[in-house]
């Protein structure tokens, strides 16, 4: 290990800074934002680039960067920067100018860090992460990386299957991040305090047999002539057949983020996020998030309450989301939003609670959070438009439930009420998705009876099924990108057609093309790393963007990257597999039992539903036992109290000139 | 039913403070609503006892005089708040600073007594450093340019390209000599007088370029160094808060 390696790196930022006055939003890329941290290189043994691969003002907000950041950065000898996707206009000029992919903490070059790790909330943030190593000079093969080069860990819900992009990263780490993040650091700083013997390879060798980290390159996968994968399995001795995901327990005891960056530029969520819940046992069939975290552990109501009153003092936002997959399921919400409410009366302050069931205890919820404020707009996810598809998918909620609902939801003074449903779901037909046409009708025949107003507003938002693993519907097919679109079109044109309700119903979808791209990556194998590559190469950036995605150049590049293959994107995509297929994450374990996702898939195809097990016996999916973990909720039987910061702060600016 | 009405009493202000502002370094690349957005957190966290305004989505009650633009520097930027209760300007400066990130730097506090702060605010010095221009090679692009007397620039804005002249609303502009050392730098000192449509240091420089030729090879660092009420006979600019300073400030109770 030489000395010089050690050496601060540069900060890039004098040969950034010529550049922005050229390009779009400058202030994404110039960091300083209020609770950012830069701190000093040489004290730190360990350092991690922390990548979100989309545009800052997308990942700016994202929860798991932040509270990484955090935690690495509380650790002595420890340091965590960020870095984002730039966009195509500061790419060219990074290029022509040899500006390197850059912290906007630091602004050092991410090619320095001993860790590059990479949030994959999606799969379209793949061509993102190419860009980012190619402007790094870290070569997109991790086999053709050395010492010089950071490890490449992934994580977020894509790195459940992590294997079309296992040629690009040397690591995954599945699961809940806080600990993991720390486990890993310890590897690494042993191994370099130690010399870094054996180079590169011991430290992932080190990583792997650690058993919390999936080193892609210690598993062979060998196909079958048909393409189906015949095996996959571990090629060096002391690698595990199958690598678990983290769980965190005892969310109190992780309060973070603890200081939110709050960023200068206007970013998607402008509000702070307090997480209420992980995990999430509703059991929908479609969700991979409800299904790879679970189980279910709840934040204390007192343990939320410190976060909220923390969260708006240092970061002076004035709405806070209240998060988790399903908010409205935490056992003690109502105190959490009846505390809450009373201890910000009169103020300013705002609570949004996003992810709420068809429920009109969720109106209960709503009206409270919204005492001071404005009534304006509800949402709900039926997801299915008939009552037969929200059976296949296992979303328990009736149509009588969901009239009333919205009935309370415009009688207590709501206007508008959003819908969010999906098309392309297994087993659908036409008639399915054409009841959402029905359903929006009845929602406003119900509403304007109701409030006795006219000026109500439903709008219907839709958007493609794409199948995910770790998911019941892993082996289903996916809708070809023509179907989906026609449905939706006769969706359409039922809702325009209707002469009495049409105006009273917004429609908004998403075109069946993107949804392809993302089955593609979501099911793909390691064959797929070559399709992402020849999209990049062909010029594939942010394709979560509609003005930056392109279907055709993903088309072609599958063409080219797959001629030799007996695959192609629909054999990725619209075809069933069976029950015997090897998966590409069937080496991953999110804890789920196989057996009883395939019973869920077959009960799925029945039209049987399956209970939440928070209030029902456990139905088997093999979570609990096998990651040693449980359930972990309320009530604690503890209450909000009042706080009293909010005015400290005005009496310490008084004028007291004339007190003496 | 009727339409709901918030709970809040509308208050009125009792006291207006005049903020001066300064957006340095990196920052200067915040837009004004970049910097509204700032503001508006940093008063929260400050606990600062804001008016608001009436209506569904109540704002705090805050002036904005006529802002740098996006990527130039400031040390002069100027904005009004109303508060419900009076307030210490000293406590009020450091703790909306302690609310911003460095660089957006609240530099002065006072309390309003009288006039408008806006009428006050009747030009600008900016400085404007040209890398990679020798002083010498900015000399006849600007005696050329206050040799005119008018000279029509184009500008985007949001109704599309606008034309208009660049060269009235100049009062003066000169070339500062660079460092002795370092690589050439030609420093421009500008003072322009506040009008519609505002010209700005961008729009002198494209003056320039079309009246000979001034080729810039790098993006130039703009600063505004003052803004405040110009005197039309020695084209000074004096400070626009000095006449809520002195003897019967609040300065005067303590």
């Amino acid at each position: 290990m030489s000395v010089d390696a050690e050496r601060p790196p540069l900060s890039v930022f004098d040969r950034l800074e010529p550049l922005l006055p050229l390009v779009g939003k400058p202030i994404q890329y110039v960091g300083g934002e209020l609770n950012s941290v830069v701190k000093d290189w040489s004290s730190c043994d360990v350092r991690w680039a922390l990548m979100y691969p989309d545009a800052y003002e997308v990942g700016v907000p994202n929860q798991g960067v932040q509270i990484l950041y955090e935690v690495l950065n509380e650790r002595d000898g420890v340091l965590a920067e960020r870095t984002y996707a730039v966009f195509p206009d500061l790419e060219a000029l990074m290029r022509q100018h040899g500006v390197p992919q850059f912290t906007v903490d630091g602004h050092r070059p991410v090619g320095a860090f001993d860790l590059l790790g990479v949030s994959f909330s999606t799969e379209l943030g793949y061509t993102n992460l190419l860009t980012a190593l190619d402007l790094a000079g870290i070569p997109f093969s991790a086999s053709k990386r050395d010492e010089t080069h950071p490890i490449v860990v992934a994580g977020g819900h894509a790195a459940f299957n992590p294997e079309p992009i296992a040629d690009f990263i040397d690591a995954a780490v599945l699961g809940d991040g806080e600990e993991a993040v720390l486990t890993v650091t310890e590897l690494v700083r042993t191994w370099k305090a130690e010399g870094r013997p054996g180079g590169r390879d011991d430290l992932l060798l080190r990583l792997a047999r650690s058993g919390s980290v999936y080193v892609p390159r210690f598993y062979d996968v060998d196909y079958l002539p048909d393409g189906r994968i015949r095996r996959v399995v571990p090629n060096l001795p002391g690698v595990p057949w199958r690598v678990s995901k983290h769980t965190v327990s005892d969310l109190d005891a992780w309060p973070y983020p603890r200081r939110p960056v709050v960023p200068l530029a206007e970013s998607i969520h402008e509000r702070a996020s307090v997480e209420i819940f992980r995990g999430c046992t509703r059991g929908c069939r479609f969700c991979q998030a409800g299904m790879i975290t679970r189980p279910v552990r709840e934040r204390s109501i007192t343990g939320i309450g410190e976060m909220v009153e923390n969260a708006l003092t240092v970061t002076g936002f004035e709405e806070v989301g209240l998060l988790s997959l399903s908010s409205a399921d935490h056992s003690e919400i109502k105190d959490v939003a009846r505390g809450l409410a009373d201890r910000y009366a009169g103020t300013n302050v705002s609570l949004s609670l996003p992810s709420t069931r068809v429920d009109a205890f969720n109106i209960d919820l709503a009206n409270e959070l919204t005492r001071n404020g404005r009534r304006s707009g509800l949402t709900f996810a039926p997801e299915g438009g008939s009552e037969r598809i929200r059976k296949v998918i296992n979303k328990m909620v009736t149509e009588d439930d969901l009239i009333r609902t919205v009935a309370t939801a415009y009688g207590n003074g709501w206007r508008q009420v959003k819908l969010y449903f999906m098309c392309g779901l297994p087993t659908e037909t036409d008639d399915d998705v054409l009841q959402i046409a029905r359903l929006a009708r009845e929602v406003i025949r119900t509403g304007r009876e109701v409030s006795g107003r006219r000026d109500i507003r439903c709008t219907v938002s839709i958007g493609g099924f794409v199948p995910k693993p770790h998911t019941p519907f892993q082996w289903s097919a996916q809708l070809d990108h023509e179907a989906t679109d026609a449905r939706l079109a006769l969706l359409r044109d039922a809702i325009r057609a209707d002469r009495d309700y049409g105006k009273a119903i917004g429609f908004r979808y998403h075109d069946g093309k993107p949804g392809i791209v993302e089955g593609l990556l979501s099911r793909g194998d390691r064959r797929v790393g070559r399709v992402i590559e020849a999209a990049w190469r062909s010029g594939g950036r942010f394709d979560g963007w509609s003005e930056h995605f392109s279907f055709d150049g993903w088309m072609a590049a599958a063409d080219e990257a797959l001629a030799d293959e007996p695959v192609d994107v629909d054999w990725y995509t619209t075809r069933e597999r069976d029950f015997s297929e090897v998966l590409p994450w069937d080496h991953l374990d999110s804890g789920l039992d196989k057996d009883w996702l395939w019973e869920d898939w077959q009960d799925s195809l029945a039209e049987v539903e399956v209970d939440d097990c928070r209030w029902t016996p456990c139905f088997d999916c093999g979570v609990c036992p096998q990651l040693g973990t449980d359930i972990e909720i309320g009530p604690t039987g503890r209450q909000l109290l009042p706080v009293t910061a909010i005015t400290a702060g005005a009496a310490a600016l008084g004028d007291h000139s004339h007190d003496r | 039913m009727a339409q709901r009405q918030p709970d809040r009493e509308i208050v009125p202000a009792v006291q207006r403070l005049r903020v001066r502002y300064a957006k340095r370094g990196r920052l200067r690349f915040a837009s004004h609503r970049d910097f509204q957005r700032a503001f508006e957190r940093a008063l929260r966290r400050a606990g600062v006892p804001m008016a608001y305004s009436a209506g569904f989505s109540p704002h705090p009650k805050v002036s904005y005089a006529g802002a740098a633009p996006t990527g130039a520097a400031s040390e002069a930027e100027y904005l009004e708040i109303g508060v419900l209760a009076p307030l210490d300007p000293d406590a009020v400066r450091a703790a909306l600073d302690a609310g911003l990130p460095p660089g957006l730097d609240v530099v002065d506090v006072v309390v309003a007594r009288s006039g408008s702060l806006a009428e006050r605010l009747t030009a600008s010095i900016w400085r404007i450093e040209l890398p990679g221009v020798t002083p010498v090679a900015a000399q006849t692009p600007v005696a050329e340019f206050l040799g005119r007397e008018m000279v029509e620039v184009q500008r985007r804005t949001k109704s599309g390209i606008r034309t208009f002249d660049a060269r009235g609303a100049v009062v003066e502009l000169s070339v500062e000599s660079s460092a002795a050392d370092g690589p050439p730098c030609a420093i421009l000192h500008l003072v322009v007088r506040h009008q519609t449509p505002a010209v700005r240091p961008d729009d002198v420089l494209s003056a320039l370029h079309q009246v000979a030729d001034l080729v810039l090879s790098a993006p130039p660092q703009v600063t505004r160094q003052a803004q405040g009420s110009l005197d039309d006979s020695t084209g000074a600019v004096s400070d626009p808060l000095a006449a809520d300073r002195g003897p019967a400030g609040h300065a005067a109770g303590a």
